[in-house]
Formats: structure tokens, sequence, C-alpha cells
């Protein structure tokens, strides 16, 4: 595909497929679309050692999204082993909590996010489940009622991501993201480079998505921190581009993580990302290997795509080159 | 894991036998419809409760049911700033629950204030239920709350927080427990009240409100078994002792000095006035540093007594000292007072002093008595009969680790829910032998 055209499916797909959390703040009328629409919707929290943000996600999911408003029919923890409070905490506040490892227990337990994901697909009983990671400061019940709002409106939808911290125009220049940085640095080149369409996803590592169960019973899981790369990948490449959407959430304070641990994510992400190209046999030819880098920018609700080509030229080593090889007498 | 009030290890731990006798003789009315006929039209109650008295078991479920949405609305009040004078965004939190509660007249006064009506049952006599809705934190502050087992702590949740997210959950909690007072109840969330805003919310209320007040809660967070029903008299002051022209450098010493000899003096006082008169010294501010002397010093403290005339006494000396402070060309000793409180209180036999009294015996609470310097003095000085409740146990009171228990937040709730039962009552019962002696 064209620079150009692939722009313009950017664009598209950017204002079609893009949207903000005040687009759904009638809970009611959400509960509403629910009941039509006969669909039943779990919250799944994975967990690590957090008890100093878990109680207050629960606490503020169950008392917005289900007992003010019944959106969500089950709110659970699914924990890999945490050795702190944890699990007290979250069942104190009315969540039902899981070891990872008693769930499908034949099938072994690994440490890592993306195996509570996955034995959370067994677990819980929810049409959609929706994915909320732990660490979120500032929680809100936009969260989740944001993430589940557009699978509740628009069947072909299969899978919603979320996105914050969005960069902002100020005075002309765009203000650097407060996170996110291995999206900046690797996944956002990465897809750039191989999936350019799998760039207009302006946050594609949040941990929160919404998801409908038909779709994710479809998918694999890396167990570790490939697993948002490794679902994006898959999903482009069975479902295309339309089959996801993201929203907007505004702000997310979470705890800041070490360079140190941002490589290993990073790892991890790179592993997952690889995998992929091996197990589908991408590394040839027939991969798009795009020389335009993405980047987004945002004013509003307004998403502004930002390409800028890299031609790829090589100089050769100068030892070849015949001027330097006279030059430092190589021939004599 | 059970629920918080299933929970309960603390010393002074409330039986469930102990609840629910101090809760049936509430129910056992509502079943004989005597005093608090429930009533389905408008208010959309449960209809159910008003035929029978509530079973213990029910009780705790209903109580239990709406547990997630009181927290909900304490993280909710705490996370958001509002220092005095900045109330705005807690005030529209406080007036979204209470429209969303079907509250009557829901509304701001030029104050901030924010008021609305859970109308009762015959609505000729109102009862206030108030919290201040300031915060003694500037809103650059973090507010964020950390939910625990059975605590939660961070800015301002124990003052006043939970007063206010008690004040917002309280027409639910009535609704859920199928109780309509007689009386009409007037919530309302007080602007201005710490600091320099010397309660200046209660004051414009107190002063407008044309529905004259038939007795009066003031809702704070700690501590469970506080009933206030007396007012100190009181003199909230600054000095300040500063240069009197910035760039002498040479008076920087005496600047320290002069504030030193009026801490001494402020020492000396207290010591003289004994038993008449407490002096409270809040904060003491100034320099940067280690090696250069302030320009300015700022102590602030609060003289308190239950007599007005050791306050002025007490207060026309030290206005004497800082006087002579400022004899000095080159630095000056300024002292404001920022507040003032005059002494009062209910007499020991008050119903309402009574009422908390005996209902806190019922509940196995131990009162702990002590005068206020809240909302509460402005009440009194306009006759109204008013008390100031805690509604849980908590610590670390005024830091970025403040904190609230949860359990005791059960015991706290009934309290008022029964206390509001037994003012109606006795209202009800005061207008009808009125009615008979006509």
């Amino acid at each position: 595909m064209e620079p150009e055209d692939l722009d313009l499916k950017i664009k598209t797909w950017l204002s079609s497929h893009t949207f903000h959390h005040a687009d759904f703040w009638d809970i009611q009328e959400l509960v509403r679309a629910k009941e039509e629409s006969g669909l039943s919707i779990s919250l799944c929290i994975p967990t690590l050692n957090e008890e100093a943000t878990i109680g207050k996600e629960i606490v503020m999911f169950k008392s917005e999204l289900m007992d003010r408003y019944p959106l969500l029919d089950e709110l659970a923890v699914i924990d890999s082993g945490s050795t702190d409070a944890t699990l007290d905490v979250a069942a104190s506040y009315g969540a039902d909590t899981y070891l990872s490892a008693d769930i499908l227990p034949s099938y072994g337990s690994n440490m890592g996010k993306g195996e509570n994901l996955w034995k959370a697909i067994y677990q819980l009983k929810g049409d959609i489940i929706c994915y909320v990671d732990a660490d979120i400061k500032n929680i809100h019940h936009r969260f989740a009622s944001a993430l589940v709002a557009p699978l509740l409106y628009r069947p072909e939808i299969q899978y919603v991501k979320a996105f914050y911290d969005r960069p902002l125009t100020v005075s002309g220049s765009t203000r650097p993201s407060g996170g996110g940085r291995v999206t900046e640095i690797l996944v956002r080149p990465l897809f750039s480079r191989f999936f350019p369409e799998l760039s207009a996803l302006i946050q594609p590592l949040s941990g929160e998505y919404a998801v409908r169960r038909e779709t994710l019973e479809q998918l694999a899981f890396p167990i570790g921190y490939g697993v948002e790369t490794a679902h994006l990948i898959d999903l482009f490449l069975d479902r295309g581009l339309d089959a996801i959407a993201q929203t907007d959430l505004d702000k997310r304070v979470h705890r800041n993580q070490t360079t140190r641990a941002l490589g290993k994510m990073s790892y991890g992400i790179m592993q997952a990302f690889f995998s992929r190209l091996q197990r589908r046999n991408l590394f040839s030819d027939q991969l798009a290997q795009s020389n335009c880098f993405r980047q987004f920018e945002a004013e509003g609700k307004t998403y502004r795509l930002n390409s800028a080509e890299f031609p790829e030229e090589e100089r050769p080593p100068m030892i070849t080159v015949p001027e330097y090889r006279k030059k430092f007498k190589h021939d004599e | 894991m059970a629920c918080f009030w299933g929970r309960h290890t603390t010393e002074d731990r409330i039986t469930l036998e102990k609840i629910v006798k101090a809760v049936f003789p509430l129910t056992l009315s509502l079943a004989t419809g005597r005093n608090h006929v429930v009533d389905s039209g408008n208010l959309n109650f449960p209809r159910s409760l008003s035929k029978e008295p509530l079973p213990p078991d029910l009780l705790r479920a209903k109580l239990a049911g709406l547990w997630s949405r009181i927290v909900a609305n304490i993280v909710l009040a705490a996370e958001l700033p509002a220092p005095t004078g900045k109330e705005l965004r807690l005030g529209e939190f406080l007036t979204d629950r209470m429209v969303e509660s079907e509250l009557l007249n829901v509304s701001r006064d030029q104050a901030g204030n924010v008021a609305g009506i859970f109308p009762g049952r015959e609505g000729d006599r109102d009862i206030l239920v108030t919290a201040h809705l300031d915060k003694i934190w500037s809103d650059s502050q973090d507010h964020t709350v950390e939910v625990g087992v059975d605590r939660l702590s961070g800015r301002g949740i124990a003052d006043n927080s939970l007063g206010v997210a008690i004040l917002a959950s309280l027409p639910l909690v009535l609704k859920e427990l199928g109780i309509q007072l007689s009386s009409n109840l007037i919530l309302l969330g007080a602007t201005r009240s710490l600091g320099r805003g010397d309660l200046a919310g209660m004051r414009f209320f107190a002063v407008n409100s044309s529905r004259p007040i038939a007795g009066a809660l003031c809702l704070e967070g700690v501590q469970l078994g506080r009933l206030s029903s007396s007012s100190l008299g009181m003199a909230r002051c600054e000095l300040t002792v500063e240069l009197l022209h910035p760039s002498d450098e040479t008076g920087r010493h005496e600047v320290v000095e002069k504030h030193h000899s009026f801490l001494a003096f402020l020492l000396e006082l207290r010591s003289k006035y004994g038993d008449k008169a407490d002096i409270l010294i809040g904060s003491l501010e100034g320099g940067e540093g280690y090696n250069v002397p302030p320009s300015e010093i700022t102590t602030r403290f609060e003289v308190r007594s239950q007599n007005a005339l050791e306050v002025q006494r007490l207060v026309l000396e030290l206005r004497a000292f800082a006087e002579q402070l400022s004899g000095d060309a080159s630095v000056r000793a300024k002292l404001e007072v920022l507040a003032t409180r005059q002494p009062g209180g209910l007499d020991e036999s008050d119903p309402l002093r009574q009422i908390v009294c005996d209902v806190h015996d019922e509940l196995g609470i131990r009162t702990v008595e002590s005068p206020s310097i809240s909302e509460l003095s402005v009440l009194l000085d306009h006759e109204i009969s008013a008390v100031t409740l805690g509604l849980t146990k908590g610590g670390k009171l005024h830091s970025r680790q403040e904190f609230i228990s949860l359990s005791p937040l059960m015991d706290g709730l009934i309290q008022l829910i029964i206390i509001l039962v037994r003012v109606d009552e006795n209202l009800l019962s005061k207008r009808r032998s009125e009615e008979h002696g006509a």
C-alpha cells in the first residue's frame, strides 16, 4: 500500500474507531444498551502485590458499576501469588478472588500477567471481559465503562483498548507523554516498520481493554509482558484493523517503573513480536516494511497523524571506496 | 471474607444484640405506624419495611448492601481538594448526591454552602445535619486515598471528608432502611469553616435561613463517642514579627529575639491563667534554611476559655505586649485576631444531649464530652439546640497519613440514625403535647 493510502486508512480508522470516555458518560444508557444486547460483562483485575491500590479499584467499580448501575455482572481478581494483603483487601470489598495457580491446575502455573488473563477466560462467565490493571491511583468507573461501551453499540468491534496521557499540542509543539516510554521507544517504531496500520493505536501497551469472549477464546496468550502486543498483531492479521477500537480515558496516574523494569518489559515485547513474525512466516518480503514513522498529537478530541519518511540508505564500508583506498595506499 | 461489620474486633465492639435492641424500638414504631411511617410515594421507599420490623439479618444486609457506595463516597469526597474558600468541586459532588437522592430545594447559597431538604412525613419541623466541606490542605497537595482492609488513609480523610461523605450518603441509608422521619431533614455542607474562614458558611446560613431549626447535628469524622454540646470562648490569633524595612539585614537577629520574647510571654501567661484559660500554639513559621535569620516569623495560636472575659483579658495582655515589642523602629510585632467564639452550651438536661448519651449507652459507645469551637458554636449562638458527633475512629490527624477505621463506622452510622429518629420522636411528642395543651 502506498504511504498516502495508508495514511488515509489510518485517518479514517482514527475517526471511526477512536472514542472518548465522555461519549459514554450516561451509565444508565449503557445499562439499557447492555440489557438490550443480552450480553453479560465480567471485570478482571490481574494482580501481584497490589495491596496499595486494589482496594480503591474494587470499591469504585463495585459502587458505581454494580451497586449504583448494574453494568458489570462479575468483578474478579486473579492473583499470581501475592505475598502482601492484595487478596484480603480485594475480598473485603466484595471482589471474587482467585489464585491463578488454582485455575486449570492440570495445565500448570506460570508467573506472568498473560497467564492470569488467559486463565480468566476459563474462570469468568461474561460474554465480554474487561481487563484493568491494578496499579491505577486515580481510578474511576470510566476505566471499565468506557471500554465496554463500544462493544455494546458496535457489533463489528471485538477489542477496545484504552489510551491516556495523550500528547497535547501546546503552543504549536507536542508535549511529550508522561508515560509510555516503551511504547514510544520500542513498540511504535516496530509497528511503524512492520505493521504500519497498528501504529494508529495510541497506547498499544495499556493494560486496560475489553474484548468479546468469542475473540478472546481464539487468541494465544504469551504469559509475560508481550501479551498486548501479540493480541494486536494477531487480531489485525486475522480480523483486520476494524475489529479494534480505542477509547481515550484521559489521565492515568500509576506507579513509575524503573528503567531496569522497562528493559525487562521491552525484552518480553520483543520476544512476543518476533515469535509472531516467525510463527506466521513473515520474515520474508511479504511483510510490508515501511520507511514511514507515524506519531500522533491530539487537540481536544481530534487526533492528528504525523508521518515522517526515513529513507533507508546506507553508505558502504569506506574500505570499498577506491578514492579511500588510493589515499591510504591500500593497494600498494 | 466477611463484611466489615461482621468483623468487629475492637474492645468496645457493639454486639448484634445491642444493635438490634437499639434499633428495634424504631422498627416496632414503624410497625405500629405510630411515629415513623414509611411512605412509598414520591421517594420510593421499600413498601414492605413499613409493615413489619426489620429482622436483624435484614438490617445488616440492608446496610451491608450500601457499604461499597458509602466507602466510594468517602473516597470521592476525600480525593477532591477543598481548601477553605475553594470548596466548589466538593460542593458539586455533594450537590450531585443530593439530586440523585431526590432531595428537595437542592441549592448553593451565596456563601457556597450546599443544602437540600429530605422531606419529612409531616414536614412541620426541620432538623439540620451539617458537615463542614473545607479541609486544611491546599489544592496542589496529593489527595490520593489508600484503601486498606479496614482503613482508609489520606489527607483530610477524617477532617472532614468522612463527615461530608456520610452527609451525602444519609438519604440513601434512610431510604434503604425504610425510615422517613416526621420532620424534614435539612442537609448542609458548610463552607469556609476552618482557619481564617471563621465559620463564614455556617454564619451565613444561620443568619439567612428562613426556616427555624428545631435541632442540629454537626458531623465530624472522628472520634466515635465524641459529644460536643458546648462551645468554648475562643480567640484565634496570628502574631507576626517582621522587619519594618525588608532590606534592613541587620534587624534580622532582632526578629528572632523579639519572637522569642513573645513566645516566652505566651508560656508565662499560660501558667498565670492556669485552669481559667488555655493557649494552644498551632504553628510557627519563618525563615529558609539554616544560616540566615528570618525577616519575618509568624505564630498561630488560639486562646480558649469557658469564660469570655478571660479570653478578652488574655488578648488585651497579648496586644499590649505586641505593642511594646513594636517600640523599636526596625522591627514590628503585629497581633491579628482572626476569629472569635462565644462560650455557651446546652444544659446537662437538654433533651438532645440526653438522647445522644442514651444512644451511646445503648450501643455500648463510650461518650467522650468535649467542648467545640466549630459549627456548633454558631448554632449555639443562635440558640439552636445542637451537638457535634464523631463517626468513627481514626488517627494521625492533619498529616499525610491521616486515617479512619472502617469497622467502627458501622457503629457511627447506627448511632446517627437512631439519634435522628429519637430527636424526631421527641419533636413529635412535644408538638402533640402542645396540641393537647391548646
